[in-house]
């Protein structure tokens, strides 16, 4: 592998999480609205409204400052590097070696933790609302997240995500730890993607929003990077569990540009795959209180933990 | 030569109206000391020794620096002269416009503290160690009972003073104990001869009780939060930033220095401490809505943090495997000097905050973004730094601190193992929830409408403060992107206390790359990452003003029809409706909260009202407890005041008995 190839293979993987991340949330919501019996918005509309808000001008508040008009370029930023860390198509990404899976998880923090400011900088009880209510679920799958990466950590000897996807590649047996991992995973990234039963992404109900209410006073552009960046960090986490559970079909270190391809046709398989998944499971559950969220996430932070000793008892490591 | 800044501190005491004077000086020889630390560092930081005729008849003073101190001299006096700069700034607002209390009595101690600071770290016998101690906290006690008209602060003092010289005791105990029968208290002495593994293991949980309570461990926190923020805020970043990693050294220099081979459960009681008071000093730190006490609680957060660090340090090194706890040990002490940056740094912000409103009362203040600029956004690093978010130094630290949890696996004890795991959820749930404390903090603080006219009419803070600010600011951001230079410049001390280095079995080292050696292979780089975002960042904002609209309308915020008219601006979410969630899913257990509503019948025109009840568990199971004891205990021996004079002889007589029957066996 070059340099110039990892370069070239990192860019191509920038433009492809900026482009494929509306695709991934129209499919989701196309497969929704036919689970419920309708015919469904195109796939497409997801460009089409982003477009329209990038058309659109802005209303600020009169007291807005200089953070709130800049934390939706900031969020969206850092979100993008964190979705070009992820490897979605192959593992040789030149900024591989920049961010592993724990700065990864700090990185999500970052964009969290501004846009939770820029929630509560009109001061609209909205805004202040979903900032400590999401301050409060992430409170919760950060550490749940961090342990899954512990668990994931011992068994493959190693925190980088590149190298995660080629030892997972090779196989390391069936364990009740991966799937306690696995699962807590999947809580994880239904409660920070603001998807039932944690939050519904639809919603414009006060008193169940958290996401949506924290981004309330957003509009115009700003709001189109706000919704953008929510796509990608979707985007994201599908592919975090693509990469760490199922990583079969990503281009490995040596291989030729045809596994490339091969890894880019995958990539698209598992996103259909996640996304009908997702489109499911919240058609077939119903969303839950605010506070029983704790129970919910407190319990996905129980399952990597034990997880993770698990693999002590089983293997003896 | 080392007592060069004792000497400016006593001489200034008589130029006390002078405040440039005493300012200006201390952070000259601050800064010095400064440069001097990091030269020595860089040079490879050998042994060098002093003795002087000074102190106790029978025993000269020994002085010694090594690469330990000079880190902990260099985290000193870093902090000092930031200090120096925006105590003078905070002097002269004071001078302007009386607020943040009266300044006079800080002006004579303050280089004192410094002092005091400076000799604890190269102290090389026991009773120039314990005698810096008591002069470092008697001056801050000193310091502490500055603002001693304000309500709070005597209540503060006194508590303060107690756990002080509690802890004194202990570390004096700590130390008879190294030095066993012979009696000779040169730490050189201590070192040849290792004390008996019951001596030691004695000796390490007394050390965790003496310097652990000038640490502020939980549950011997109790003093910190009310202590630290009486004092002025510089000194309060002193106290909080500076002061407790000298309990830190004092920790490090016994637990790896002093004891000599270290047994793992050590290690395991240092784990578990740590745990439990970053878990609890972050909830501590939620539930505060004094600007000062949530970081003096943030402290304690911090503290554990640390702990926690040195305790896997320790079980490494126990596990013979030297490589893992340099890795520990660096997170350690890369941790302190950050912590030391980011909490001055943001006590400063506490202090411009005080000095341009007169209040630290979070649900008085808000919008002051818009009145402060310079010190917001300064104020605003320091959370994002101390919320462990890359590419913040506070994250390097973490980053380190998770490497070494993820090697847990090297050791063969299980129990450490799985603790470990444990320990390492505790840790990330701390770091998670010191993020919702520090959005909290800036959010009522600084964003949002002002909740007062002094909030409303704040103006932001002069040039001096600003500076100082500033400095600590600059080195967090640097620190976070190039963290490799400094690790390197901290290696002689690693090397000199686990005997081993962080990068030794790693053949890739480029300065600008932070991959440590690990069982766990991998690697971070805050530079490439702070460069792509910002990257990535202009390219958004170049293509949004190219194809978006750049329209801007302003407009006053939907408040579901309700316009309000109100300058308090009550109707925003408080410091404390944000912490609701957290306290409900949390507090309920720790703390006993209980959210009291109560609600008017329909037709009646009071006010509903909302209380918010919790205990300190600290108080509750700790230290009333003790009171009580120590209470009855006094009341049962009072009954010795009114005894006869046959009754005196008597117990004097069963007395020496008993001595003598003791000497008796221990001589056999």
């Amino acid at each position: 592998m070059t340099a110039i190839q990892a370069v070239f293979l990192q860019l191509v993987q920038i433009g492809l999480v900026l482009a494929a991340a509306p695709l991934l949330t129209g499919w989701v919501r196309w497969v929704k609205a036919r689970l419920v019996g309708r015919r469904g918005p195109s796939v497409l509309q997801p460009y089409r409204d982003l477009l329209r808000l990038l058309r659109k001008e802005v209303v600020l508040a009169h007291n807005a400052s200089w953070l709130f008009r800049s934390v939706p370029y900031l969020m969206f930023a850092a979100l993008w590097l964190a979705a070009a860390l992820v490897p979605t198509f192959t593992t040789q990404l030149a900024l591989a070696p920049t961010a592993d899976l724990i700065a990864l998880i700090a990185l999500l923090g970052l964009a969290r933790f501004y846009l939770a400011l820029a929630g509560m900088d009109v001061g609209t009880s909205f805004g202040g609302i979903g900032a400590s209510r999401e301050m409060m679920i992430a409170a919760f799958a950060e550490p749940a997240m961090l342990m899954v990466v512990f668990s994931v950590a011992i068994l493959v000897r190693t925190t980088s995500l590149a190298e995660i996807a080629v030892t997972m590649t090779d196989g390391v047996g069936l364990r009740v730890s991966l799937a306690l991992a696995l699962i807590s995973l999947l809580m994880v990234a239904i409660a920070e993607n603001a998807r039932i039963p944690v939050d519904n992404p639809a919603t414009h109900l006060e008193l169940t929003m958290v996401h949506e209410a924290m981004v309330l006073e957003y509009s115009g552009r700003h709001l189109a990077l706000i919704e953008a960046a929510a796509m990608m960090k979707l985007l994201l986490y599908v592919s975090l569990i693509a990469c760490v559970f199922v990583p079969w079909g990503i281009a490995l270190p040596g291989s030729s540009g045809a596994a490339a391809l091969g890894g880019l046709i995958t990539f698209a398989a598992k996103l259909a795959a996640g996304g009908v998944a997702l489109a499911v499971f919240e058609t077939w559950i119903a969303k839950m209180r605010v506070f029983r969220v704790g129970e919910f996430l407190g319990g996905a932070l129980l399952l990597s933990l034990l997880g993770a000793i698990f693999l002590y008892v089983s293997r003896g490591v | 030569m080392f007592l060069v800044a004792a000497a400016a501190g006593v001489a200034l005491r008589r130029l006390s109206h002078a405040p440039l004077l005493v300012y200006g000086v201390t952070g000259a020889v601050c800064s010095l000391l400064v440069l001097w630390a990091v030269l020595r560092l860089a040079g490879g930081a050998g042994v060098e020794q002093a003795v002087l005729p000074l102190g106790l008849p029978w025993m000269a003073a020994h002085l010694r620096v090594d690469a330990l101190s000079a880190v902990f001299l260099l985290v000193v006096n870093l902090a000092g002269a930031t200090a120096c700069l925006f105590g003078w700034g905070y002097d002269r607002a004071h001078a302007a416009h009386g607020h943040g209390g009266d300044q006079g009595p800080v002006l004579p101690v303050f280089p004192l503290f410094l002092a005091g600071m400076n000799l604890v770290p190269v102290a090389d016998d026991a009773f120039v160690f314990l005698v810096s101690w008591e002069f470092m906290s008697l001056a801050s006690w000193l310091l502490v009972l500055a603002t001693h008209r304000e309500e709070e602060t005597p209540r503060a003092a006194r508590l303060y003073l107690i756990m002080a010289s509690f802890g004194t005791v202990c570390l004096l105990l700590v130390f008879g104990l190294l030095a066993g029968a012979h009696g000779d208290y040169s730490f050189d002495a201590i070192r040849a001869q290792p004390p008996a593994p019951w001596a030691a293991g004695l000796a390490v949980v007394l050390v965790m009780v003496g310097a652990g309570s000038k640490a502020g461990l939980v549950p011997l926190h109790v003093w910190l939060p009310l202590a630290h923020p009486a004092a002025p805020s510089h000194v309060s970043a002193l106290m909080s930033g500076v002061m407790t990693k000298i309990a830190v050294y004092a920790m490090i220099r016994v637990l790896f220095d002093l004891v000599g081979e270290p047994a793992w459960w050590w290690g395991g009681l240092l784990l578990a401490a740590g745990a439990l008071t970053a878990v609890m000093g972050v909830l501590y730190a939620l539930m505060q809505d004094d600007l000062k006490r949530l970081l003096a609680y943030s402290t304690v957060e911090n503290i554990g943090a640390i702990v926690i660090a040195l305790g896997l340090a320790l079980v490494f090194k126990a596990g013979h495997t030297p490589v893992i706890a340099a890795l520990a040990l660096s997170a350690a002490l890369l941790h302190v000097i950050n912590h030391s940056l980011f909490k001055s740094l943001l006590f400063y912000g506490a202090g411009a905050v005080l000095s341009a409103t007169g209040t630290r009362d979070l649900n008085r203040l808000g919008g002051l973004i818009h009145a402060m600029p310079t010190t917001a956004f300064l104020v605003l690093v320091g959370c994002t730094a101390i919320a462990a978010l890359p590419p913040l130094n506070g994250f390097v630290g973490e980053w380190l601190l998770f490497q070494a949890i993820l090697n847990a696996p090297a050791l063969p004890e299980w129990e450490l193992k799985i603790g470990i795991a444990v320990v390492g959820a505790a840790l990330a749930l701390s770091t998670a929830l010191a993020g919702a404390c520090f959005v909290r903090l800036f959010g009522t603080a600084f964003l949002g409408r002002p909740r007062s006219p002094e909030a409303a009419g704040a103006h932001d803070v002069g040039s001096a403060m600003r500076l100082g600010m500033t400095v600590p600011a600059v080195l967090c951001v640097l620190i976070g992107v190039l963290p490799t230079p400094l690790l390197r410049l901290f290696e002689p001390a690693i090397r000199l206390m686990v005997e081993a280095g962080p990068f030794d079995d790693r053949a890739y080292q480029p300065w600008f790359w932070l991959a440590p050696t690990s069982a766990i292979g991998n690697s971070y780089n805050g530079l490439v990452m702070l460069v792509v975002i910002a990257g990535l960042g202009i390219v958004l904002v170049a293509g949004i003003h190219r194809w978006a609209s750049a329209r801007v309308r302003r407009s006053i915020p939907w408040g579901c029809g309700f316009t309000d008219p109100d300058p308090a601006a009550l109707s925003q979410y408080s410091a404390s409706s944000f912490a609701q969630p957290i306290r409900r899913a949390f507090g309920t257990t720790v703390f006993a909260a209980r959210d009291l509503v109560e609600m008017p019948e329909p037709g009646d025109t009071r006010p509903a009202r909302l209380t918010v009840s919790w205990r300190d568990p600290a108080w509750e199971w700790v230290f009333v407890p003790v009171v009580r004891s120590v209470e009855r205990l006094a009341d049962w021996l009072n009954g010795l005041q009114f005894l006869t004079i046959r009754r005196y002889l008597m117990l004097m007589f069963f007395a020496l008995v008993t001595l003598l029957a003791i000497v008796a066996v221990v001589q056999r």
